[in-house]
């Protein structure tokens, strides 16, 4: 269970969240969502260690994430971050099997445990058939894949996906979170010294319907502060998401009726 | 995979090799293959060098095995620095002077030199002395510029590195302007072409050059991790900021120590890397180690052509590294541009 309580982090003086709580249990996927410049960004920034907090705390099971050395923390939580930028000149399994570091020596020799890690976590990311490809060839999608790949054998029991699907098209973007749920729900063998963990996973999504049918809880942010956490139908109500979006929006249920559907409305 | 690892190695050391034996057989006086073997084994063996052999023993024992032990320490200095700035700034352009060393030794020296120092020992020593302490505290001024609280963010340091180098050269091109003597020998010194000869020098860079280079030498994981970007390379569990500060602190001493005893030779910690790239990829475990065997093989050749040339003159080595060196790695990136090489 990741519970942060009271998390208050800026750039300088001027506080980006405020005073922002709410608890994450293992095995669950929490949608973040919000507006451009609510804080989402900042909030994976600061569970992962970049931004240090001002005031509150981040805690897993009890134990404060704040007071990790770097390496500790890398064992507690993994970030698949927007696929931009990643080293061209390396392969497909490099970049995977570089997720490996925080339980690797200064010269990053990989044991074949962690060579068998990361071709299982290969192999359910639909990534092993690229393991000697260049990533400078691979596509958005695939390069995707592999950052999870790359988050998965870090085996941490906290995972943060910051806007995973952003660039993708629509059947990459349904593809790469099927894989998600896949591995929140059947997680991999283990970092080698323990059993399958379930992780928890906390997602910034934009799409509005992806959160509808892929989140167990949803954590809306409005202007650094939480403006609403629960479950699917608690946060995903037209006036709030209106309010809290700047446009009139309207939920009603899919044909299915499984999930709702967020549309804009036109005035 | 297995393959692609031993293959460039073995190739950079054959390199290395042959041009080690170059530097030693070839000069104004070339010797032969039978000459070195014949005066080896008289030294081995203990036996009195007599006559004609006499020459060569002082050629090869008091110039060349110096002079090439020189070169090579800088040549493989250069490039392991280069690699691993282009790999700490993730920047393509970066060689081991982005930061002010080869800016700060230079005003060093031209000071020196300005000061018209006798030629005995202290005056001899006074050049590298001076360039050593020019290079060090440039590049201390560049860190304490760019230092924001105990983080040492890479776009200040690139910025403050272009600005502390420009002011400084602008100072070297004073002090040349308003010199009257030493002009000639203080611009073949900005060009490298100051190979100090004996013993001496190779002495004193060892230090520099064994803990600086056996530190960057177990880099290679560290600058993989960091080709993510800060960022990432924090989340993946590697203290960045410790390792780019002591990567810093390595490479600028043993470029500055090994800069002060040859004089500023260019292109060497830039291009160097990027042939290496483009052989093997973009492993930094892979890289550094290349650097070295190829950085020295690269200078220890262009040193010889500098030295046969223009015989009995001898040219400064940066100019042939920038003369032949240019093209020749113009030539490769053309030949290899489909290849997203760059990480």
């Amino acid at each position: 269970m990741l519970e942060v309580s009271h998390l208050t982090v800026g750039y300088g003086s001027k506080p980006v969240l405020k005073d922002v709580s709410f608890r994450l249990a293992d095995g669950e996927i929490l949608a973040v969502i919000g507006p451009n410049g609510a804080g989402k960004s900042t909030l994976v920034r600061a569970l992962s260690g970049i931004l240090p907090p001002q005031c509150g705390s981040i805690r897993y099971n009890g134990r404060d994430l704040c007071s990790l050395s770097v390496q500790e923390r890398a064992r507690m939580i993994a970030v698949v971050p927007q696929a931009r930028n990643l080293p061209a000149g390396f392969t497909a399994w490099q970049v995977v099997s570089l997720g490996r570091t925080p339980y690797l020596n200064w010269f990053g020799q990989l044991s074949p445990a962690d060579e068998e890690l990361v071709r299982e976590a290969m192999r359910r990311t639909d990534t092993a058939h690229l393991a000697e490809r260049l990533v400078g060839e691979l596509s958005g999608g695939e390069m995707q894949r592999l950052l999870l790949a790359r988050a998965l054998v870090q085996a941490t029991p906290v995972m943060l996906l910051d806007e995973p699907t952003t660039h993708l098209d629509l059947q990459y973007q349904i593809g790469l979170l099927n894989r998600v749920v896949e591995v929140v729900r059947q997680p991999i063998s283990g970092n080698g010294n323990g059993k399958p963990h379930s992780p928890a996973a906390l997602v910034v999504l934009h799409d509005l319907n992806l959160v509808a049918r892929y989140a167990d809880r949803v954590l809306l942010m409005v202007d650094g502060c939480v403006r609403s956490c629960g479950t699917v139908s608690d946060v995903l109500r037209p006036a709030m998401l209106s309010e809290a979006f700047g446009v009139p929006l309207e939920v009603m249920r899919s044909p299915n009726g499984k999930y709702p559907l967020v549309v804009p409305l036109m005035a | 995979m297995k393959g692609r690892i031993v293959h460039p190695f073995w190739i950079a050391l054959v390199a290395l090799l042959a041009a080690l034996l170059l530097s030693v057989l070839v000069g104004s006086v070339s010797l032969s293959l039978m000459d070195m073997a014949r005066v080896v084994a008289a030294r081995l063996s203990g036996t009195e060098i007599g006559g004609d052999l006499r020459v060569a023993d002082t050629i090869l024992f008091s110039l060349r095995l110096p002079r090439t032990a020189l070169v090579a320490l800088t040549g493989s200095a250069l490039a392991v620095c280069g690699t691993s700035y282009q790999g700490l700034f993730r920047n393509p352009l970066a060689d081991p002077y982005l930061i002010g060393v080869a800016s700060g030794a230079g005003l060093g020296a031209v000071i020196a030199l300005s000061l018209r120092w006798r030629y005995d020992a202290l005056g001899l020593l006074a050049v590298p002395l001076a360039s050593f302490s020019g290079a060090v505290l440039t590049v201390l001024m560049v860190v304490m510029l760019a230092r924001v609280g105990r983080s040492l963010p890479v776009t200040n340091l690139l910025l403050a590195g272009v600005a502390v180098n420009s002011f400084t050269g602008a100072m070297t091109s004073f002090l040349l302007l308003r010199s009257t003597g030493e002009l000639r020998r203080a611009i073949a010194w900005l060009m490298g072409g100051s190979a100090m000869g004996g013993w001496q020098p190779v002495l004193a860079v060892l230090p520099y050059w064994l803990i600086g280079l056996g530190i960057l030498m177990t880099m290679g994981h560290a600058l993989n991790v960091m080709q993510f970007g800060d960022e990432q390379a924090q989340q993946l569990g590697l203290p960045v900021e410790a390792t780019r500060w002591v990567i810093i602190a390595v490479s600028s001493l043993a470029t500055a120590a090994a800069v002060s005893f040859t004089g500023i030779i260019g292109f060497v910690g830039l291009i160097v890397p990027h042939l290496l790239r483009l052989l093997t990829g973009g492993d930094y475990r892979r890289l550094l180690p290349l650097s070295l065997l190829g950085g020295a093989a690269f200078l220890l050749v262009a040193d010889v052509l500098a030295r046969v040339v223009m015989t009995p003159q001898e040219l400064p080595v940066g100019i042939i590294t920038a003369l032949a060196g240019a093209p020749f790695f113009i030539w490769i990136l053309r030949r290899s541009r489909t290849l997203p090489y760059w990480s």
